[in-house]
């Protein structure tokens, strides 16, 4: 039962269900406002230039066009891909996890959180599909028939779980995130003309609301979330066997899946409150996302960082106790004071220093503050993808071979592509569909109201007997 | 009947009763009446062009997907040539840089593949990274195709016209007739110059090798009466000492003498003691690297160094001293190791001044050298030069003397100082031919170029030296309109008959002849030889001519000389033997680079991508410069310094190199090629010949005073190696120990094998691994031993030619992603074996060869998603080419590093034009490896192809593979004999006694991932273990 004196009002300013809708279908109904056309406009000719350009440039010349060489074969593409996962963890760690223990002020969020995974995923899929040498075979990688030559893919390769891991969350995640959606769109279905209706209608699934099917809405989000819960876990820990199942001092490490897991909600979590403070700025909804919400995920992301700071710590405890020279050579040396010691300690300092300051309620409370903070943590997460890929690797275990990488301009191209590609994604989200969710807005707008449980029932029949 | 309109104009059109035209329903603008009359039927005609235009379209479109690629059999198969089965001759390669005896793999028609001979008693076998590279010089298609004149194509008869007259016109002038050559070694062109000599008696034949040896030849003249080089027995010295002579790498013969000097270094023969190596040079060589002790002088201090030796020596033998110069580097210990092996010890100097030798050979002398290590019954004749007589030459040209020159292989406007003047000395000569392959510098500034034949395409002989001989036969018919040039000689000096024939008539009469007279086969061959003489098919059999045109070599007797030694020379001349002036500033010191040598070969792709051995660069020369020189003058790496020495400057960027003279600067000759071919012209660097000193008559190639300046720019070098210390490492990669601590403990150095072996058995987790029963059949193998390898590089040639390895050009090797999948890892010992410890100012060097380890373990098989690099049942890490999608993952999990990918198309259709983008050079392609597309990763393969082709021999006649039948590229073209292959299951295997050698180890062994290679431990022959300073 939801208790407002406990729990506090996660919407502000009395709303009905009719402010509810418009309020939040505000942003597709009126016309786009000019800053929506610019930042459009930007993010699409950084997709267009990276992945119009710069993509085909890769496949049609090799991956030489990258800055990988023989000592350091994994670049930016994977450092891209790791990160963009870890982001795309956001939506599934938020929704679910919040769902699962009912935290009601997921509701405001979670839209928005699970769309970015969609896009995150996808800009994520992009770099495994480019990164290999040889593209158009790429379906070897898949366990296909008929195979007549018994070739075989090899199960004990991490790269395969990741093709596993990874489709099946993209899949999971869509299916989630777009009934989640179903009430909604029969909402925006209801409040518009022609073949936007239409659309709509054919989205919807044609929902009619009756409680039958809110009944079966609400067990399937519950179950989804329930099948999903292990796979945000699951896949993390998978990409991060990439690393850990290597030989690579730096990168053997049995630490790494709840590492990465740790580090993807990090990211995810502060990629998602770095867009809702952007949305609610732009939209003025601060009667839905409150500074109540971003208190509860600054918590949330100080705990984290937390854990990431005591992982650092552990790495570095290991990498000494251990007795391994190389792995100590590659922490000691290498990160602490050597060629990488800049990414580190502006990893360390934007992962695990920045974030303390959430301590005070007063940043908590700030959107510049939040805002900036989280920026960080994701320039901070992408650094760390950036020592656990390239340092290990340039600086292994003959001395000889020891190189150290440098991105090209394409490398870098292919990263604004993608990064256009998600603010594309989101542009539209925010346009297109509705970017709050609007039937559990108006749950929680109920719930508000301080009527105990029988109270709803007793008025819900009375309005069902009212209608017939 | 009901009537309808179908539009307001019919009804229109009927109330004025006009017919009803159906519309138009295409266009009809642009076409006849008649067309568009006949415009709803397709006429005849119509229909044929449209049939005839729709089946030509076809025809075209479809023909233009796939070019037709036809492999035509043989109608009638030469008895000799089997499809897919390679044949192989023996034959000579000799060039200005090197003498071997060579066998050539020829498949299908085309010379693939250039190997050691192994009846060869000079080269042993063994080849270097040159005469590994030298197949592609064949299908070098910068070669000039026919014969020229004056930059326009003429006939060779009307060539030979011209030519035959002026030459009578100059002789008969009394002019003389130079023909500037390269060492000639083959006695029956020495033969035919005498003839051509006859003919025109004003010819006069003058060598002149790319580095000069002349001093040698004048200071054995002066001091044993005998104008020559004898040879070096580096086998049998017990001590050897150099003074900047790079005997292993560039001096002499360093094939032949690195095959004997890894005897004396053997360890796993049952010898227990090896040979102690001093090494004195301004610059860091090759050989010095695989010294025990190495110095590092001035070039000035050499003279002063070995007056100190001498006398040293001197005194402990009671021989004369001679006036002594102030000299601050100790040589007691140097001086008592000698004398303490007097009769088996070896000093000698690369340095071409004649007092220096001079003094070597009274070192020498007194050591009693003379008839142990060095024999002066069977000359070197690699080297014939005489600076004094190409001084003469070129005066003889200014002053109108000489009427017509000759260039056979020699390019004095390249390899000479003052190249301009002399460019205009030839250019005012009556006649000037060149008998090069090319046009190239010199051949810009004469008359004819008349392009010789290239070795594999010739018939060929020589004697490298003396009574060692070898033959040379041609392998492929030659590809353009080129001709020998021993034919050109034939036909100018009115000789008849083919090469071939004078060169088979001189061997049967001359050579094989003498030596039959002069001894072994005795009465019997005499009676044959009467029989010979009558029929020309049995002297095939008789004469012994076909035996040495199949093994490609021939031993002849000679008579034992033992010149005396005439110390009264050095008496009389003291005075000018020990004059000495001390020099001021910063030195220049040239030298060759191990693959690059004089720059003769300079647009081979494999030789320019070859890292050179010691600064591991490619594609450039630079200045090489000691650390702490830079430090203090404030240079630092890649800088371009402008070097001056009298009128000519070169502006190099700077290389830094440890283990160098401080007042030294290094420069690579060789370089600064313009008229090579499209590969030189990519390659950086300058030409140093131009620094080149005159000095007492004898051009001096180092010592020689620059000015330096800085020019504020920069120039970027590719090097594949540029970490240079072992980290506190060197136990787990390079192991090594010292003669004493072996003696007494064969495993000393490779404790840590020792424990791994009995530890980590128990302390795995897992148990997979090694299990002799997963290999019923064979587990291949290498061993590696380091007390033989020198890091010469000719496996890393080697191994290119065979398995197709892509050249990827200086700006990828810069990028490090040079596809070399042997290479060799040169370590510096630094001034502790710990973390960020400067490399030490004259550091030990360590060569390691390293290529796939083939672990029975690998890590980066079990991590491809595709399974495309699966192990074998013979104990193989396989790569299949065609499941690869180029995830890259094993590149990284690789701990060896030895997998390499292909970041782009470097095959047909690349940007990358070395060798496999032209249609004449992928001829040179090994038929047998596949070439591999862009995104794959590759890798050794331990040379499956030729343990394929082994096996199936074995089987086809029906038995058991035997041990060293089988060669991988990298071992055979070893000249030392360091990499061993074979079957670690074969009871009795040469491999399975150095496996099983106390000085084995694998590579990183704690790892557990079980290589198949094996390293022997390192054993240097020093006093005590390598001091390091705090």
């Amino acid at each position: 039962m939801y208790k407002k004196e406990v729990r506090g009002e996660l919407i502000l300013g009395n709303k009905s269900y009719g402010d509810i809708t418009r309020d939040i279908l505000r942003s597709q109904e009126e016309k786009a406002p000019m800053w929506w056309w610019i930042a459009f406009a930007v993010f699409f000719v950084l997709m267009s230039i990276g992945l119009g350009y710069y993509v085909p440039l890769t496949i049609s010349k090799g991956i030489g066009m990258w800055g990988n060489n023989n000592q350091v074969p994994w670049g930016w593409a994977i450092i891209n891909f790791v990160w963009w996962i870890g982001i795309g963890h956001a939506g599934t760690a938020f929704s679910i996890f919040l769902l699962v223990f009912r935290q009601k002020w997921r509701t405001s969020i979670n839209r928005a959180a699970e769309a970015m995974t969609v896009f995150a995923v996808l800009a994520a899929g992009l770099f495994p599909a480019i990164h290999v040498g040889r593209p158009w075979d790429e379906f070897f990688i898949f366990p296909y028939g008929p195979n007549s030559r018994g070739l075989w893919v090899n199960f004990n390769s991490p790269l395969l779980w990741d093709v596993f891991a990874i489709t099946t969350y993209l899949t999971t995640s869509a299916i989630f995130w777009y009934i989640g959606m179903l009430p909604d769109f029969a909402t925006v279905r209801d409040r518009s003309q022609g073949l936007k209706r239409k659309i709509f209608n054919v989205l919807s699934f044609g929902w009619l609301g009756s409680m039958d099917k809110w009944r079966k809405f609400e067990d399937t989000l519950v179950i989804l979330g329930g099948l999903a819960m292990p796979l945000v876990i699951a896949v993390h820990s998978i990409v991060s066997t990439d690393f850990s199942a290597g030989i690579l001092p730096g990168w053997h490490e049995t630490i790494f899946p709840p590492f990465f897991v740790v580090g993807a909600i990090f990211s995810g979590f502060s990629m998602v409150v770095t867009l809702m403070v952007l949305i609610r700025k732009a939209f003025k909804l601060q009667d839905y996302v409150t500074d109540d919400h971003f208190d509860a995920i600054a918590r949330i992301i100080t705990f984290v960082s937390l854990i990431m700071g005591s992982a650092y710590l552990i790495e570095l405890f290991i990498a000494w106790y251990s007795g391994n020279q190389y792995e100590a050579y590659v922490f000691d040396e290498n990160y602490l004071k050597g060629h990488y010691a800049l990414p580190y300690w502006l990893m360390l300092t934007f992962n695990a220093f920045i974030p303390q300051l959430f301590w005070f309620k007063k940043v908590r409370r700030n959107l510049t503050w939040i805002f900036w903070i989280t920026i960080g943590v994701n320039i901070g997460m992408w650094l760390e993808r950036y020592n656990i890929v390239v340092p290990p690797a340039a600086e292994d275990f003959l001395p000889a071979n020891w190189f150290h990488y440098a991105s090209t301009i394409v490398d870098k191209w292919v990263y604004l592509g993608t990064i256009g590609l998600f603010g594309v994604g989101v542009l539209l989200f925010i346009r297109f569909i509705p970017m709050m969710a609007m039937n559990e807005l108006k749950q929680q707008a109920k719930r508000q109201t301080d009527l105990k449980p029988t109270d709803i029932q007793y008025h819900a029949i009375k309005k069902l007997l009212e209608d017939e | 009947m009901k009537k309808y309109w179908r539009s307001l104009e019919e009804l229109e059109s009927v109330k004025k009763n006009e017919a009803i035209e159906p519309s138009i329903e295409f266009p009809t603008d642009g076409l006849s009446k008649d067309e568009i009359k006949n415009k709803y039927v397709a006429n005849r005609r119509d229909f044929l062009k449209l049939l005839g235009f729709s089946t030509a379209y076809a025809v075209a479109a479809t023909s233009c997907q796939q070019p037709v690629r036809k492999a035509i059999p043989f109608l009638q198969r030469p008895e000799t040539v089997t499809p897919g089965v390679a044949s192989h001759y023996a034959t000579t390669l000799s060039n200005a840089d090197d003498y071997a005896s060579v066998v050539v793999k020829v498949r299908d028609g085309r010379p693939i593949k250039i190997e050691g001979n192994k009846l060869s008693k000079i080269t042993q076998g063994g080849t270097n990274a040159r005469m590994q590279a030298a197949i592609l010089d064949l299908y070098d298609t910068a070669r000039l195709q026919h014969p020229v004149k004056k930059g326009k194509k003429i006939s060779w008869e009307k060539a030979d016209a011209e030519i035959t007259k002026k030459l009578g016109e100059v002789a008969a002038a009394g002019q003389k007739i130079y023909i500037i050559a390269q060492t000639i070694v083959s006695p029956t062109f020495k033969k035919l110059l005498a003839d051509f000599k006859a003919k025109y008696p004003t010819a006069e034949v003058v060598y002149m090798d790319p580095v000069s040896y002349a001093a040698m030849i004048d200071a054995n003249e002066a001091t044993f009466g005998k104008a020559g080089i004898p040879s070096y027995h580096f086998d049998k010295a017990k001590v050897i000492a150099g003074f900047n002579a790079d005997f292993l790498g560039t001096w002499l013969s360093p094939v032949q003498y690195a095959a004997d000097y890894a005897k004396t270094r053997d360890l796993t023969n049952g010898q227990t003691e090896i040979s102690r190596h001093y090494q004195f040079e301004s610059l860091m060589s090759l050989t010095g690297s695989n010294a025990d002790y190495r110095q590092y002088i001035k070039p000035a201090q050499e003279k002063k160094l070995l007056i100190k030796l001498h006398n040293a020596i001197a005194e402990k033998t009671g021989h004369d001293k001679i006036k002594e110069l102030p000299c601050e580097i100790d040589v007691t210990k140097l001086a008592n190791d000698l004398v303490a092996n007097k009769g088996a010890s070896l000093v000698v100097s690369g340095t071409n001044d004649k007092n220096i030798q001079v003094i070597v050979n009274s070192i020498n002398n007194m050591l009693g050298n003379y008839g142990t290590t060095i024999d002066f019954s069977r000359e070197t004749l690699l080297r014939q030069g005489r600076d004094a007589q190409v001084k003469q030459a070129f005066m003889d040209m200014k002053n109108g003397q000489a009427g017509a020159v000759i260039f056979y292989h020699t390019n004095p406007v390249y390899t000479c100082p003052k190249a301009e003047k002399k460019a205009k000395l030839i250019e005012k000569l009556p006649l000037s031919i060149s008998l090069s392959d090319k046009i190239d510098e010199t051949g810009k500034h004469v008359q004819y170029v008349l392009p010789d034949n290239n070795f594999l395409e010739s018939w060929s002989d020589a004697e490298p030296v003396t009574g060692h001989f070898s033959l040379g036969q041609p392998t492929i018919h030659k590809l353009w309109d080129t001709r020998q040039a021993q034919e050109s000689f034939m036909k100018w000096a009115g000789v008849s008959g083919s090469y071939y024939d004078y060169l088979k008539q001189n061997w049967i009469h001359n050579i094989l002849a003498t030596a039959k007279s002069s001894g072994q086969d005795n009465d019997k061959n005499v009676a044959q030889d009467s029989v010979a003489e009558t029929s020309e098919s049995i002297i095939d059999f008789t004469s012994g001519w076909t035996k040495a045109l199949q093994d490609g070599v021939y031993e002849a007797e000679v008579t034992a000389e033992h010149p005396s030694f005439n110390a009264a020379y050095i008496k009389e001349n003291e005075a000018k033997i020990v004059d000495f002036k001390k020099p001021e500033g910063i030195q220049l010191a040239l030298y060759q680079k191990v693959g690059i040598g004089g720059g003769l070969m300079a647009n081979n792709p494999w030789l320019q991508e070859m890292p050179d051995p010691i600064t591991k660069a490619t594609w450039d020369n630079y200045i090489t410069v000691s650390p702490a020189t830079a430090k203090e003058k404030g240079w630092h790496q890649e800088e371009v310094l402008k070097v001056k020495a009298g009128d000519y400057e070169v502006e190099l960027p700077v290389l830094i190199q440890p283990g160098q003279d401080h007042s030294t600067i290094g420069i690579a000759l060789g370089y600064g090629r313009t008229a090579a071919g499209p590969v030189a012209d990519q390659v950086g660097g300058a030409n140093a010949a131009g620094f080149v000193v005159d000095k007492d008559g004898y051009r001096q190639y180092s010592g020689i005073p620059v000015e330096i300046s800085k020019t504020g720019k920069t120039y970027p070098l590719a090097q594949t190696q540029t970490h240079d210390t072992m980290e506190g490492r060197a136990e787990d990669i390079a192991r090594e120990t010292t003669l004493a601590a072996w003696q007494k403990d064969k495993h000393a150095g490779n404790e840590k094998h020792v424990f791994f072996k009995d530890k980590l058995e128990h302390v795995n987790l897992y148990k997979h691994g090694y299990n002799p029963e997963d290999y019923p059949g064979h587990h291949w193998g290498l061993a590696i031993d380091y007390n033989k390898c020198t890091g010469c590089s000719a496996c890393i040639v080697a191994c290119q030619v065979e398995n197709n390895i892509a050249i990827v050009g200086k700006e990828q090797v810069r990028r490090r992603r040079n596809m070399h999948w042997l290479r060799i890892d040169r370590y510096y010992s630094s001034k502790e074996d710990k973390l960020y410890s400067e490399v030490e100012d004259n550091p030990e060097v360590f060569h390691q060869p390293v290529m796939c380890q083939h672990c029975d373990n690998a890590p980066c098989e079990n991590v491809c998603p595709v399974a495309a690099t699966p192990h074998t049942e013979e104990g193989l890490n396989a790569m299949a080419y065609n499941r690869c999608i180029g995830t890259r993952y094993c590149m990284n999990n690789c701990p060896y590093k030895v997998r390499r990918f292909n970041w782009f198309n470097f095959v047909e259709g690349g940007d990358y034009n070395y060798l496999f983008n032209d249609e004449v050079k992928r001829m040179v392609l090994n038929p047998d490896v596949v070439v591999r597309q862009r995104g794959v990763v590759e890798k050794c393969t331990m040379c499956i192809q030729r343990i394929q082709e082994g096996k199936l021999r074995a089987k086809d006649e029906g038995r058991e593979l035997r041990d060293g039948e089988i060669e991988v590229a990298c071992e055979q073209a070893c000249p030392s004999n360091a990499i061993v292959f074979g079957d670690t299951n074969m009871p009795d295997a040469r491999i399975i006694k150095l496996f099983q050698d106390e000085r084995s180890y694998g590579l990183l062994e704690e790892l557990k991932t079980l290589p198949s290679v094996a390293y022997m431990t390192k054993v240097r022959n020093k006093d005590e273990e390598h001091k390091t300073e705090a």
